[in-house]
């Protein structure tokens, strides 16, 4: 028998491996560990952390559970499984067919049809995560950047730069003009690239934003694309939220204005897609890239391998939806219901005296803290979110997770949980509230 | 513009080589018993379709799996928000129980050691993320699979430098072979951070010897570096001398709780053993808490959808149906084997001695017009347009000997098999007789167009009947 002798070093993980840029260090992630150990429910925990933090969208599942009861062949490849084996063996990184003109087709739908999609364009990866991570691999190199506009969802830290080298430089965007992407901050971004030394290889934007939860407006789109033309760079439009928009004429996707160019100049621009938030599947690891490139298409094609959609969830979905009469029932009844949630949770926090940002899309609302700040620095806002998390017992994001420049903003998710839970957390707010005000009080009577 | 980055640019996805064209060619125009029985045979894709019947006939049993239901309850809501890269605790439970059940039980597996990933292939490339950094280098033995060169490479900027093994002991790794290797890694200035071995391998169809075995485990010990054993072929042992498993010689030489132990990481897949690679299912198995740490996080860019880890830990936690699966199966794979086996000798043909996987490494060194990889291509050309089957040519497995070839045989119908078998001892029999053209002039007339269509010259033709 060997007795091993113990090796003083033992041998090194990567850089990577061992590096902190996944991320998973940050406040937006220590909030969800504190909901996991003491997790909020109606009877079981009724004080326990309400999730606010996760943007995950069950107001509309009841559509899909009607769905599956009505359809129970896309589950089980009908009876004595006749499709079973010819899925089950499908690995083909172009995707199934069939699924790839569903994806086409809903993103059409969403769009209201003002922009067409070419289903041999859809490159399909297992969620968005992958899909913004294989664009990277694609558009730069390790030691370059993409300009990202502020405040953006904290996983792009690690999405878009853990394993692929590439830098982040902020396009930095403030309250003055609601968070609106300006051409000087287009420049600046670029020209603080370029005093680094750095390569700017693209823009990556989300539209409909988060964590704002609002629309870019289209003359904004435009000073986008003429930006990255003059600079001969890439753009990517993650548009992730386009079906949970509030009203479907609001949102404009960028593919709308290629249209109106007549597709000049595209073949720089390429939009993420995924089912995670519109139809509110992040289980079911469905990501698309959509790219006017053809290369682009070919190569993320080829990557894809990496990272493909189970052809058992291609085929359930595939069928799903080609269904036309519902995508366009769920498409239309999920907007309303996103929006009814978005009203009341603005009109309780109006009530506790609290502002947001005027948000038109997404699963969250970008809410304004700043005048319960101590001091208006990072360290001040981290204070109140542990406030709001450890007192109040809410769990939402801070601001600067997201980047922003200014501290005091928190984003707050309203499509996670019951009405009746929604109603708590705003009493809960409401609540600390008015005694925060009552704590004011006798310092301002002296 | 449009500057793509330089691995959009670059070949190290692979897709050029041989190994892929044979596919494209395989698709323009693939044989079907109906349809088009003169097309090609696809004998390069080592799928596993001898089974399906059992899954099938499982899934009749149990609609409820399938439907997201859990004692007649739906659960769809939870599956479809269920995004935990930890992955679904009942999956890898019934994961990890299959993985030792296909080892005799003779070793037990950690769900907490356990990483799920969509696909092997996403599996090795995150564990080479984890060890090496872009520039360093991976030991391989040759022949190997020729999509590791994209899977290790690619993305990772790590390197491949092959481990030589030749048909004078099998093909079976040498304590020389791995020094070399090492040596020669060395002198091109690269950093080895471990060696990666498929057990059982592909392309041989072998499985690694107890002295194999015990010799990596010498040498990463002595090396201070990692090993990757990729086991995706594990359930497909079908004769002696059976699978020895990784962890089996480290249990047996008492190397837990050595830095060893921490080094050894075990990659698996129900892409081949259950046959099913569209659903994506892999896994890394590791002893290290950070390799699994960080590989977890990494799982982000390639779960398993949540849909599908349900239906199969409803599946693999069915040990009577895993226990009769895993041992049909190996009994169907030995049938089909010997098929093919028996198929190739009445050709004159031989194959390395195998007792695992869904191919058979072929020696065809004897129809070789020389003893090169030009030869080598111009056989595999003449087998795929003329003879028209599609199988692996050695040199796109990175083979140092020219004249060898992998075969399916698992993807098929035994008929289709039978008529492979049939068209290369036609083609066989022929270039026999052509070899001795003195003889026998007049029984050309009797023998079908396309024996006669061998040269490059007539490749014309030969596409404008597609």
């Amino acid at each position: 028998m060997a007795i091993e002798i113990e090796q003083p070093s033992s041998v090194e993980l990567s850089k990577v491996a061992v590096s902190e840029t996944h991320g998973e260090n940050s406040p937006y992630f220590a909030g969800w560990k504190a909901y996991d150990e003491d997790p909020y429910h109606e009877s079981n925990n009724p004080s326990g952390v309400i999730q606010m933090g996760l943007a995950e969208n069950q107001v509309s599942f009841d559509l899909l559970e009607e769905y599956s009861e009505q359809h129970s062949e896309a589950f089980t490849w009908g009876k004595g499984a006749p499709g079973f084996r010819e899925n089950a063996l499908f690995q083909d990184y172009h995707g199934l067919q069939s699924f790839r003109e569903a994806m086409a087709s809903f993103m059409e739908q969403i769009r209201g049809g003002r922009a067409k999609f070419d289903p041999d364009r859809v490159v399909l990866t297992a969620g968005a995560t992958a899909a913004n991570e294989l664009l990277t691999f694609i558009l730069a190199d390790p030691g370059d950047a993409l300009l990202v506009p502020t405040p953006y969802y904290p996983g792009f830290d690690r999405d878009l730069r853990w394993r692929t080298g590439v830098k982040i430089v902020p396009i930095h965007c403030d309250s003055s003009n609601n968070f609106q992407i300006t051409p000087q901050a287009l420049e600046a971004a670029y020209k603080e690239a370029e005093a680094m030394n750095t390569k700017v290889r693209g823009v990556l934007i989300t539209n409909p934003s988060n964590p704002l939860g609002a629309t870019i407006q289209r003359s904004v789109l435009e000073e986008i694309l003429d930006f990255v033309t003059r600079k001969n760079i890439h753009l990517v439009s993650d548009e992730i939220y386009s079906g949970s928009a509030f009203s479907s004429s609001e949102f404009i996707s960028i593919a709308e204005i290629l249209e109106s160019r007549k597709y000049k100049n595209s073949e720089r621009i390429h939009i993420v897609y995924s089912l995670s938030k519109d139809l509110g599947l992040p289980g079911f690891r469905v990501g698309t890239i959509y790219s006017y490139n053809d290369k682009v298409v070919t190569t993320a094609r080829r990557m894809s391998s990496f990272t493909l959609i189970s052809s058992q969830t291609q085929h359930l979905l595939a069928s799903m939806l080609s269904n036309k009469k519902f995508t366009e029932n769920y498409i239309k009844t999920n907007r309303e219901r996103l929006r009814k949630r978005y009203e009341m949770i603005i009109k309780g926090l109006k009530n506790a005296g609290i502002e947001c940002l005027k948000g038109n899309a997404g699963l969250f609302c970008w809410m304004n803290l700043s005048p319960l700040l101590e001091e208006q620095t990072r360290e001040g806002e981290l204070v109140l979110w542990d406030s709001m998390l450890h007192e109040v017992k809410l769990n939402i994001s801070p601001g600067s997770s997201c980047h922003c420049s200014e501290p005091g903003w928190f984003r707050v998710c309203f499509a996670n949980m019951s009405e009746q839970t929604l109603e708590i957390a705003l009493k809960r707010i409401h609540d600390f509230m008015q005694q925060r005000e009552r704590q004011r009080k006798p310092i301002s009577s002296q | 513009m449009k500057l793509l980055s330089r691995k959009a640019t670059c070949n190290s996805h692979g897709q050029n080589s041989s190994y892929f064209l044979g596919w494209l060619e395989y698709e323009n125009n693939p044989y079907d018993e109906v349809k088009n029985p003169k097309g090609i045979i696809q004998m390069g894709l080592a799928e596993n379709q001898l089974s399906f019947d059992l899954l099938e006939s499982w899934l009749a049993k149990n609609p409820d799996a399938a439907g997201f239901k859990k004692d007649g309850q739906s659960i769809f809501r939870e599956l479809a928000l269920f995004q935990d890269y930890h992955g679904l605790p009942a999956f890898k439970q019934a994961l990890v129980d299959f993985m030792s059940e296909i080892r005799g039980n003779k070793v037990t597996f950690d769900p907490s050691n356990l990483v799920l990933t969509a696909g092997a292939t996403s599996a090795n490339e995150t564990l080479v993320f984890c060890l090496a950094e872009p520039g360093e280098a991976f030991l391989l033995p040759t022949p190997y699979y020729p999509g590791f060169d994209r899977d290790l490479k690619w993305r990772t900027g790590v390197e491949i430098v092959p481990i030589q093994c030749t048909s004078s002991n099998g093909f079976q790794i040498t304590e020389t072979a791995l020094e070399e290797a090492y040596q020669l890694a060395q002198k091109r200035n690269l950093k080895v951070k471990g060696v990666l071995v498929t057990n059982p391998s592909n392309p041989l169809g072998t499985t690694m010897s107890h002295t194999e075995l015990n010799l990596l485990v010498n040498f990463i010990s002595a090396k201070n570096i990692h090993l990757i054993s990729d086991e995706i072929y594990s359930g497909t042992v079908f004769s002696s001398p059976g699978f020895i498993s990784i962890m089996e010689i480290l249990k047996e030489r008492s190397f837990e709780d050595t830095e060893v132990w921490n080094r050894v990481h075990i990659v698996y897949s129900l892409s081949k053993d259950l046959g099913l690679p569209g659903f994506r299912v892999g896994a890394i198995y590791s002893n290290d808490d950070m390799v699994v740490a960080a590989a977890t996080k990494m799982s982000s860019f390639g779960l398993v959808s949540s849909q599908t880890q349900y239906l199969l830990s409803a599946m693999l936690s069915d040990k009577k149906f895993t226990k009769n699966y895993i041992s049909e199966n190996q009994k169907r794979l030995k049938q089909r084997h010997k098929k093919l086996v028996s198929g190739l000798e009445k050709a004159g043909i031989s194959c390395l001695k195998s007792n695992a996987g869904l191919f058979c490494w072929v020696d065809m060194r004897h129809l070789l017009s020389s003893n090169t990889f030009e030869a080598e291509i111009e056989l595999w050309k003449k087998i795929v347009y003329d003879v028209k089957l599609n199988i692996s040519p050695g040199s796109s497995c990175h083979c140092t000997e020219p004249g060898w070839f992998r075969v399916c045989f698992a993807n098929m119908s035994e008929e289709t098999l039978k008529l492979s078998m049939q068209r290369l001892k036609a083609f066989v029999d022929s270039t026999t007789k052509t070899n001795h053209q003195s003889i026998e002039n007049s029984r050309r007339k009797s023998l079908p167009k396309w024996v006669f269509r061998l040269s490059f010259d007539d490749r014309e033709t030969v596409h404008g009947e597609r």
